[in-house]
């Protein structure tokens, strides 16, 4: 479970967002919204153990995530909108590298075969630099596919992805739920997911 | 994961293998300079042999340092490392690792090739090259710590060499000073000693500053 206790968030002289509190239960969503530059993304990046809080705790099953360190990230996934696809590697190779760099081994035919079911079935062998901006927006959430961890953080993952790919996130995003996992999904965009506990949250500006 | 990194880095590197000639050529050309502009004669060449062997090879590392973690930056690549279930240590130990395979070696290899011009017997080449490949991880390793320190600054490029250069200093002077002694006949083995501990040393501390710095730039 995730706690987030009286979490506030200062960025240079302005406060984005004080006294936050809320909690994740396995199986459960949380949709965060808000204008542009309300603070989502800090919020993300706080939870992931990125950046520092002003004030307040994040928990993970009840212990502070500071005094877990290493052991949280090996619960938690964290896909930011700048998504570290490279462009000189092929699409294959993407994927490996960055689940591989998550902790999670993928073999080749694996990797192919997840391409595949993220529609990028005949790109898997060509350089990243040829996919489009959906295409690579792809690539990036078929990490998705792969790990198996408990507490997926996505920011803004739905841009420039068409109606298919979006059923396609919202369809990980449902598995995950199902396992018994968490997500916390920062986006405009309506969530069309059947998820056991939803909670939206809207950061003011 | 340790294994990714260097591949994932090595890999990289071979797909834009031209920015890595460029350092390689740097270095050529920089060396060269030298007896170029200067009266042939074998005595001043060899005295100034180690300075400037060892000089343009800290130059030419310096070019490489930039691209040690700017392009993992900006593209949110080092955010996910940052999350990764292994020590921040050992991805930063990879990524110099490799760096050091693609950018340095090449350099040590080479660096006999260009010493010939000026005029260094077998022996002391030979010492130019051990004391190129001790004390280049040492360049490797004590640059991390300058290029994550300046990470996502504005004109991070000349900050580096303003924040990294002096830190050369020790290996320069043990560097070319080993060199320097095998010139002049003496045991040229006191100063690889030293820049021996000064790898240990380095292997030991600049990962750790190198994360800590990374940490705060990403912050």
């Amino acid at each position: 479970m995730l706690e987030v206790e009286n979490l506030s968030c200062v960025r240079g002289d302005r406060r984005l967002f004080s006294s936050l509190n809320f909690s994740v239960q396995p199986g459960g969503l949380l949709q965060l919204t808000g204008p542009n530059g309300s603070g989502k993304t800090s919020l993300l990046r706080i939870i992931c153990g990125l950046a520092p809080a002003a004030d307040g705790e994040v928990r993970w099953q009840g212990a502070s995530i500071r005094s877990l360190g290493e052991e949280y990230f090996t619960q938690v996934t964290y896909i930011g909108h700048r998504h570290g696809v490279k462009d000189e590697l092929t699409a294959i190779e993407n994927l490996r590298v960055s689940s591989g760099l998550g902790g999670t081994d993928v073999s080749e035919p694996e990797a192919a075969n997840i391409l595949r079911k993220m529609g990028l079935g005949g790109r898997e062998h060509l350089p990243a630099l040829f996919l489009s901006e959906g295409q690579r927006r792809r690539l990036a959430l078929s990490r998705l596919g792969v790990c198996s961890k408990a507490l997926w953080l996505l920011d803004e993952v739905l841009t420039s992805l068409d109606k298919a790919a979006v059923a396609l996130v919202s369809s990980l995003i449902e598995e995950q739920l199902d396992k018994g996992g968490m997500a916390i999904v920062a986006t405009h965009q309506d969530l069309n997911v059947s998820a056991s506990s939803f909670q939206r949250i809207e950061l003011a500006p | 994961m340790f294994r990714w990194v260097v591949w994932r880095d090595l890999m990289l590197a071979w797909r834009r293998r031209a920015d890595v000639l460029a350092t390689l050529f740097f270095f050529v050309i920089v060396v060269s300079l030298f007896p170029l502009s200067m009266e042939p004669e074998t005595r001043t060449l060899r005295t100034i042999a180690p300075g400037v062997v060892w000089v343009a090879a800290l130059l030419a590392s310096m070019l490489s340092l930039g691209r040690l973690f700017a392009n993992d930056y900006t593209d949110g690549t080092l955010e996910q490392m940052l999350l990764t279930p292994q020590p921040l240590y050992l991805i930063v130990l990879g990524k110099v690792l490799a760096q050091w395979v693609v950018s340095e070696i090449p350099l040590v290899l080479i660096a006999p090739v260009v010493g010939v011009q000026f005029g260094l017997s077998q022996t002391t080449l030979i010492v130019l090259t051990i004391s190129l490949l001790i004390g280049t991880p040492v360049l490797s390793l004590i640059g991390a710590i300058g290029a994550g320190l300046t990470l996502g600054l504005r004109g991070s490029g000349v900050l580096v060499s303003l924040l990294v250069l002096p830190l050369y200093i020790p290996v320069l002077i043990f560097g070319a000073g080993a060199v320097q002694s095998s010139i002049t006949g003496e045991n040229p083995l006191p100063h690889l000693e030293l820049q021996g501990a000064a790898l240990v040393l380095t292997l030991v501390f600049a990962p750790w500053a190198t994360s800590a710095a990374l940490r705060i730039s990403l912050e």
